[in-house]
């Protein structure tokens, strides 16, 4: 008889059924089914359609915006989510609250208000302009409405992670001569280096899909701020199928392979849990 | 002199940490810094290392003044109760981050971290983390990373805690032997007044922010300072008492008391050692029925309930215990052969005093 390990909670088969067929149903089949189109068309065929130019440019801003927004997240995102679990203040709680709004908030309202703020004669852009900076209707824009999407991954996956972190660490540090700058780089920063890596691959995830609020503020010229989601669209409502389906296709494989190494990142950066 | 404190006081918002503490520890001593939590031996000793401004006071170490060197230069060595592991370094990383920050050269690392490692009985240990080590071991290598600079004293903030009962015993018993060989001056805090007992040179005692004494084990023990000391030292009776007649009463036992006039409440305590006890119901002054008997090991505490209701804690060895036949619900006579009267808490004790002793009745008497 095979040895059972004591388990608290049992049924690991029907629980290992239901994700499995719950994944399946909602992640694996369509995107199979996305696969299985693409297979309609011969590989010169898609190559053809998959590195048309207009496409190459669509995945540059893509996911150069995308890599960019979520670099800005990583930053602020760790300042923030450091201020808000370090210190106390008045207005704490509200500020807490405001990170998770990018969430909440209907993406094409967001895309909205901020090609209105950032336009050349909206609240921000009028400052902006005078500055030869165009923030609306640019690769800019297109960054800063991917930036919003993406703060609260970096925010809240950092969170949990500082408030675990014993202070006595620090002062270790500090009682074996290590000065601030120093323990923050050698002691504090490699500890939230792993929760740090899942937030910018959220944030990135997130910013790679995004596609509501980028329409409003990117002015989607062709080959200069049109993103790859967009141009998946467009080419749907030309009933262009067959390019949208090659583009969606090298979307998701890059996307894939991005977050795969974000991931093999992040096992070697938390090696120290294992 | 490795560290003096004049007249330190700490306080939080208003609430007072530390009231005017005066303390020398002498060059390579090991001092424990005892009292119930809250009593403000922890920030006495975060404030030796740097990691609190004393509110007034001068800290001085090996005749520095340190008051305003940061915690960075005071070359210490601090271990934190939680033991505080840099978890994304190994072993040897971490004992070898002092000296990193040092600028030590790599070879003199390596070296210094490798002599540790055998000294702390770490060997094969080096490239673990911090979470794939036991209690025990994550403890040694906090010591080791705080001695691994030399520092001027090795600071410990309740060290035994975390760890269990049996392994508590044998860390103790290895810091005296590490101090011993390494003769670095040695302060660490504790709540538990046998491990002070057990590992200090001298100790001393905190309540409520105020130094209460400071003294050798045996004499904490044998000439407390105060009822808090001798409380807080060892088990002890505490009886409440009313003066008549020369005498204070606590139920049916009196106690011989001079200069206090009749009325007078008092306080009298007594160690479980000295309440003599005897089968023969006739030997001692007072009757009394053992209630429990609570087995400690080789020492056993008793528990006597005298008719009155008044309780009191005795202790024997197990050999005594079984030469005199005893049992719970045995009837005894005992008699308390030495008892201080208590007196207010900051207030100094008195010496001890010795209870006249009744001479067995000779039985031609009872005739």
């Amino acid at each position: 008889m095979r040895h059972q390990r004591f388990n608290a909670l049992p049924g690991f088969g029907l629980t290992m059924g239901y994700t499995l067929f719950y994944l399946s149903v909602i992640v694996l089949i369509p995107l199979g089914g996305l696969f299985l189109r693409v297979f309609d068309l011969t590989w010169a065929q898609f190559w053809n359609l998959a590195t048309a130019d207009r496409a190459l440019a669509a995945y540059k801003l893509t996911f150069g915006a995308s890599f960019i927004a979520a670099l800005l997240n990583s930053v602020f995102g760790t300042i923030t989510a450091w201020v808000l679990v370090r210190y106390r203040f008045l207005g704490k709680r509200f500020l807490d609250a405001l990170v998770d709004f990018p969430f909440a908030l209907p993406t094409a309202v967001a895309g909205v208000t901020l090609s209105d703020l950032f336009a050349d004669n909206g609240w921000i852009g009028q400052w902006l302009a005078p500055l030869g900076i165009k923030a609306a209707y640019s690769p800019l824009g297109v960054i800063i409405a991917l930036t919003f999407v993406g703060l609260p991954f970096v925010v809240r996956t950092l969170q949990p992670v500082l408030e675990d972190f014993e202070r006595e660490t620090e002062e270790a540090a500090a009682t074996l001569g290590a000065g601030r700058w120093r323990t923050a780089l050698t002691v504090i920063a490699p500890s939230l280096l792993p929760a740090l890596l899942t937030g910018f691959a959220l944030a990135f995830a997130r910013a790679v899909g995004e596609y509501g609020s980028v329409i409003f503020i990117a002015g989607n010229l062709q080959y200069k701020t049109e993103i790859a989601p967009l141009l998946i669209v467009i080419h749907l409502e030309e009933h262009e199928e067959g390019k949208a389906m090659a583009i969606a296709v090298v979307m998701l494989i890059i996307s894939f392979a991005l977050l795969v190494s974000i991931n093999l990142l992040e096992r070697w950066a938390s090696r120290f849990q294992k | 002199m490795s560290i003096t404190l004049q007249g330190i006081s700490k306080r939080f918002g208003d609430v007072v940490a530390v009231k005017d503490v005066n303390l020398s520890i002498l060059e390579g001593e090991l001092v424990a810094l005892l009292g119930p939590s809250g009593g403000g031996k922890t920030t006495v000793l975060r404030m030796i290392a740097g990691l609190e401004m004393p509110t007034t006071g001068d800290i001085h170490i090996r005749g520095q003044r340190v008051n305003d060197l940061p915690v960075q230069k005071r070359n210490i060595g601090f271990v934190f109760q939680n033991y505080a592991l840099f978890k994304t370094m190994s072993v040897h990383d971490n004992i070898a981050f002092g000296l990193k920050i040092k600028k030590w050269s790599r070879a003199d690392r390596d070296a210094r971290v490798a002599e540790l490692i055998q000294l702390f009985d770490l060997s094969g240990l080096e490239r673990r983390y911090p979470h794939q080590l036991s209690g025990g071991q994550r403890q040694r290598v906090a010591i080791a990373r705080a001695l691994a600079p030399k520092p001027n004293v090795l600071l410990l903030d309740e060290p035994f805690g975390a760890v269990d009962a049996k392994i508590r015993q044998e860390l103790r018993e290895w810091l005296v032997r590490l101090h011993h060989d390494l003769n670095v001056t040695t302060v660490f805090v504790t709540h538990d007044q046998e491990e002070a007992m057990e590992v200090s040179n001298r100790i001393v005692i905190f309540s409520r922010g105020r130094l209460e004494q400071i003294g050798t084990p045996r004499e904490v023990y044998e000439q407390p300072a105060n009822e808090f000391v001798a409380r807080f030292i060892g088990v002890m009776n505490v009886l409440e008492a009313t003066v008549r007649d020369g005498q204070a009463r606590a139920g049916e036992i009196g106690f011989p008391i001079h200069g206090a006039p009749d009325g007078t409440q008092v306080r009298i305590g007594f160690r479980p050692y000295a309440v003599a006890v005897s089968t023969d119901l006739g030997q001692y002054a007072h009757r009394a029925t053992l209630r429990h008997t609570y087995f400690l090991g080789i020492l056993l505490r008793l528990e006597f309930e005298l008719p009155s209701g008044l309780i009191i804690r005795g202790r024997m060895t197990k050999e005594e215990y079984s030469t005199l036949g005893l049992e719970d619900g045995r009837e005894v006579s005992l008699q308390i052969r030495n008892y201080r009267v208590l007196a207010r808490d900051d207030a100094p004790l008195g010496g001890e005093l010795a209870t006249p002793q009744r001479t067995p009745p000779h039985i031609a008497e009872n005739i």
